[in-house]
């Protein structure tokens, strides 16, 4: 074993360039065997949102072409436009715009605040308020859907925003965990600091704590923003008046008795997804690093 | 005198700080100590009072006892459907996902060229809105004239009746469900790359192969990722709602072999207005949860390692 560190005598020289080739050899096939298996599950992973696209472009008559066209000629461009028009699709677009950047504004305001009382203020409750926090990420939604509609009938707010905007300005459970967990890592010398010089807590958390959060704060941005984004349930419960709908549920006008219009809907698809996609492609790395995040403690 | 002043001052001082503290804690908690209360603890208690009562969410609830319990496991052939689809789809789907995104994580984590794009490419289903998904999968699935009939055409072959039959439609399902595991494989993938490298150092000196390295190095340290995998897609599974609503329009369609657990509770909650009963289908689905998910957290301590203890 010391030969292969030191100087080699010339008899040996040959046989390890040999073992030098093979073993770039045996790397070169590992990396082809390993994009083997890769490029068929991307294809399958980009297949429904490929479809999507394809036909989002194609005329009626191609859709269950045999054999099936990926890329259709001529490209029937129309599509989009005509889909915009056949349903009130920018209302619903405004819609869903208005709840989520609503929620995402009071999920942001109110998680931090606690996640900073939680993890920055030393007071006798707060372990017992983290640990009902976690509690209720096990609950399942069903639990609580019945009686929070009758509440929120009873306030007369059934067919308005407000249930699918109001509870996010008290708080997510994911997302005051996930602050809590970004909060701590910052030196608690900072906030002993401040407190010394007299800063208030607001001052600190506003002057100290945001600022240096900026990551965190921009991960459960973009996860609450695609969350309301995506919605469905919530829109099915709780609109059922037209000019109110978001996007997940007006996106059902381009069926009808007669069959659905696929070409028209697949545009439509295609426009709801695509802020999304180019969100994610351009803030990646927040995104992993937030999901990350939320697996590194179960 | 004045010597002695401080000394006085300085435990009040102390003791006021310790009341500012609890002051400023609960101020900056009270809109989650509100929201706990309003959205979570208020409506948790009604939906176990409900769920003793016949109630239409219009008149008063009048209490009938375990009457809703009773019927559900007695009489209620459609909750028998419900349960049998919805733990079949966790069963089936769980351990797959389970494989699927660790063993694509593993592959992604060899230091190979284009991480990023197929990492961006994976995790694409899971930006798609679900109605759109859900959507574009009917219309893929169409049996002998959507994509995914094509590859059986191409032989002469009449592929699965996929979603338009009892025996396919469930199996359907567990695919579709495999398509949406990106965030997953991300947290695989953060977890592969936590793994230090000295331990695979220590295991190539001792002359182990990939597979043993996989067994006793990778295997192990990932444990604590599949026991979060595990409990996050339990809760999710027995949630499943949206995905087969809209394929199905709720209905259950065929033969009630999509009826899933969530679904059938809606449609009891909003459709026959049967609020009491789904209550207490609520609360079976609570319990049960909470049994499966106290299940696998006792059992963590027999197959999840912890590297130096927890946290």
């Amino acid at each position: 074993m010391v030969v292969e560190s030191g100087q080699l005598p010339p008899a040996y020289a040959n046989d390890r360039s040999r073992r030098l080739l093979l073993k770039r050899l045996r790397g070169i096939v590992r990396v082809i065997l390993i994009h083997a298996g890769l490029v068929p599950a991307a294809c399958i992973f980009m297949l429904p949102f490929l479809w999507m696209l394809s036909t989002s472009l194609k005329p009626d008559v191609q859709f269950y072409s045999y054999p099936p066209v990926l890329i259709p000629s001529p490209l029937q461009w129309s599509n989009f436009p005509d889909a915009v028009t056949y349903i009130t699709f920018f209302l619903y677009m405004r819609n869903t715009l208005t709840i989520a950047v609503l929620a995402t504004i009071g999920v942001l305001i109110s998680s931090s605040l606690v996640a900073y009382s939680i993890a920055r203020i030393p007071w006798a409750g707060r372990n017992i308020l983290f640990i009902l926090t976690i509690a209720t990420l096990m609950l399942p939604f069903q639990v609580t859907m019945i009686p929070l509609f009758i509440v929120f009938k009873n306030l007369g707010w059934v067919n308005s925003w407000m249930p699918l905007i109001v509870p996010h300005w008290f708080g997510g459970a994911l997302y005051i965990f996930l602050l809590r967990q970004f909060f701590m890592t910052i030196p608690m010398e900072l906030s002993e600091a401040a407190r010394i010089d007299g800063a208030s807590e607001l001052k600190i958390y506003y002057s100290i704590l945001l600022p240096l959060s900026k990551p965190a704060l921009a991960t459960v941005a973009i996860f609450e923003f695609i969350a309301r984004w995506r919605d469905y349930i919530g829109p099915l419960i709780y609109l059922s008046k037209q000019e109110l709908y978001t996007l997940s549920l007006g996106i059902y006008e381009y069926q009808s008795q007669y069959g659905a219009e696929w070409g028209l809907l697949m545009a439509a698809s295609v426009m709801i997804t695509l802020p999304i996609i180019l969100l994610f492609f351009f803030l990646q790395k927040t995104f992993v690093q937030g999901i990350a995040l939320t697996g590194i403690k179960g | 005198m004045a010597t002695a002043l401080p000394s006085v001052a300085a435990p009040r001082r102390r003791l006021s700080q310790g009341t500012r503290h609890t002051i400023n804690g609960l101020l900056f908690a009270s809109p989650w100590i509100f929201g706990l209360l309003a959205f979570w603890i208020y409506p948790t208690l009604a939906s176990a009072y409900y769920s003793f009562t016949k109630y239409n969410g219009v008149k008063n609830p009048v209490w009938t006892g375990f009457a809703n319990y009773i019927e559900l496991f007695t009489s209620d052939g459609e909750f028998v459907d419900a349960v049998y689809s919805t733990v079949y789809f966790a069963v089936v789907s769980i351990p797959l996902a389970i494989i699927f995104a660790f063993g694509l994580a593993l592959m992604l984590n060899a230091k190979i060229r284009g991480q990023v794009v197929y990492r961006t490419l994976y995790f694409l289903p899971t930006l798609v809105p679900e109605v759109a998904l859900a959507l574009v999968w009917i219309f893929i699935f169409t049996p002998h004239s959507g994509l995914i009939a094509a590859p059986f055409r191409a032989f002469g072959m009449r592929g699965p009746c996929w979603l338009t039959c009892a025996e396919w439609a469930r199996p359907t399902l567990v695919l579709l469900a495999l398509w949406i595991i990106g965030q997953q494989i991300i947290l695989y993938l953060a977890g592969l790359q936590d793994v230090p490298q000295d331990l695979y150092d220590a295991a190539d000196v001792d002359g182990a192969n990939i597979f043993s390295k996989f067994r006793n190095v990778t295997l192990p340290i990932l444990t604590p990722v599949i026991f979060f995998h595990l409990v996050t897609s339990v809760i999710g599974a027995l949630n499943f709602f949206a995905i087969p609503y809209i394929m199905t329009g709720g209905t259950g369609f065929p033969a009630n072999s999509t009826l899933f657990y969530s679904i059938y509770l809606y449609k009891n909650a909003f459709h026959y207005l049967e609020m009491g009963y789904a209550s207490a289908m609520a609360w079976l689905l609570f319990m049960f949860t909470l049994v499966v998910t106290l299940f696998i957290w006792r059992s963590a301590r027999l197959w999840v390692f912890y590297a130096g203890g927890e946290e």
